[in-house]
């Protein structure tokens, strides 16, 4: 665990700017202001058209992948402190490392697969 | 740790306060620190919610179609308007978190922290409005 603690770090922390940057507008558009009517939702073939783009694909990998990590170490913390789970460290670890190593297989494999 | 052959390591026999789970509603400031740290609870949550709308993309029209009908629902109207409301919180914290996480030094210079929370929403701004162009342009 300590040998790769400090790439956890960096996956938390990568994770957490890329979520900054990028998570508040879509959260925003696809969350609030398509089903509200505010904006026009783009149709299945503009965003399939979109996604034909190799750098489109690359870009969804990143901001739902990264942001797993993020979650995953942050998380992992707030069950540590928040609920005095300290003695289930490695359980709780494996459950949320495992999560986002599982999330970002999916993400790959969907972003790969899709016609 | 140096404990004798009595002492487990987290139930070492020394006189400890127990702490109640609820500790963080004590104080504004420990209140903030929990709800900063629930944040990536809805940091995880858009990411489920962009794997359903690929699984959906992946499946077909229709599929996509029920995507979008389905994040109209009263239950999904609140379950995004709160995770927008932290991951916003979960933006604005960790923006103006980087200068202690982070020396930017110019010139042999420490640069201040507000050139740098400053470039940060710089950036937020310039990111947000290209992936709002990109996503309505289509």
């Amino acid at each position: 665990m300590e040998r790769i603690t400090p790439l956890l770090w960096l996956l938390f922390s990568a994770g957490g700017t890329v979520a900054a940057l990028f998570l508040p507008v879509h959260l925003f558009l696809t969350g609030l202001a398509f089903p509200l009517g505010w904006l026009e939702a783009p149709s299945y073939e503009s965003v399939l058209h979109l996604m034909a783009r190799p750098p489109v694909r690359l870009y969804l990998f990143v901001i739902i992948a990264l942001p797993l990590f993020h979650w995953a170490h942050r998380f992992r913390y707030t069950l540590y402190d928040g609920l005095q789970l300290k003695h289930l460290t490695m359980l709780i670890a494996v459950l949320c490392y495992g999560a986002a190593v599982l999330g970002t297989i999916v993400t790959a494999y969907l972003l790969w697969t899709m016609p | 740790m140096n404990v004798g052959p009595h002492y487990t390591l987290y139930h070492p026999r020394w006189y400890r306060r127990r702490v109640s789970v609820w500790w963080w509603l004590q104080k504004r400031s420990y209140t903030g620190f929990v709800l900063r740290e629930l944040t990536s609870v809805f940091v995880a949550f858009f990411a489920v919610v962009y794997l359903w709308q690929l699984r959906a993309l992946a499946q077909g029209p229709d599929a996509y179609a029920q995507f979008l009908a389905r994040l109209k629902t009263p239950l999904f109207l609140t379950l995004d308007t709160v995770a927008f409301l932290f991951v916003l919180f979960h933006a604005i914290t960790w923006f103006n978190l980087t200068p202690k996480a982070m020396v930017v030094r110019a010139r042999g210079k420490r640069v201040p922290d507000r050139v740098i929370i400053g470039s940060n929403y710089a950036a937020w701004l310039v990111v947000s409005v290209a992936v709002a162009v990109v996503l309505l342009r289509g």
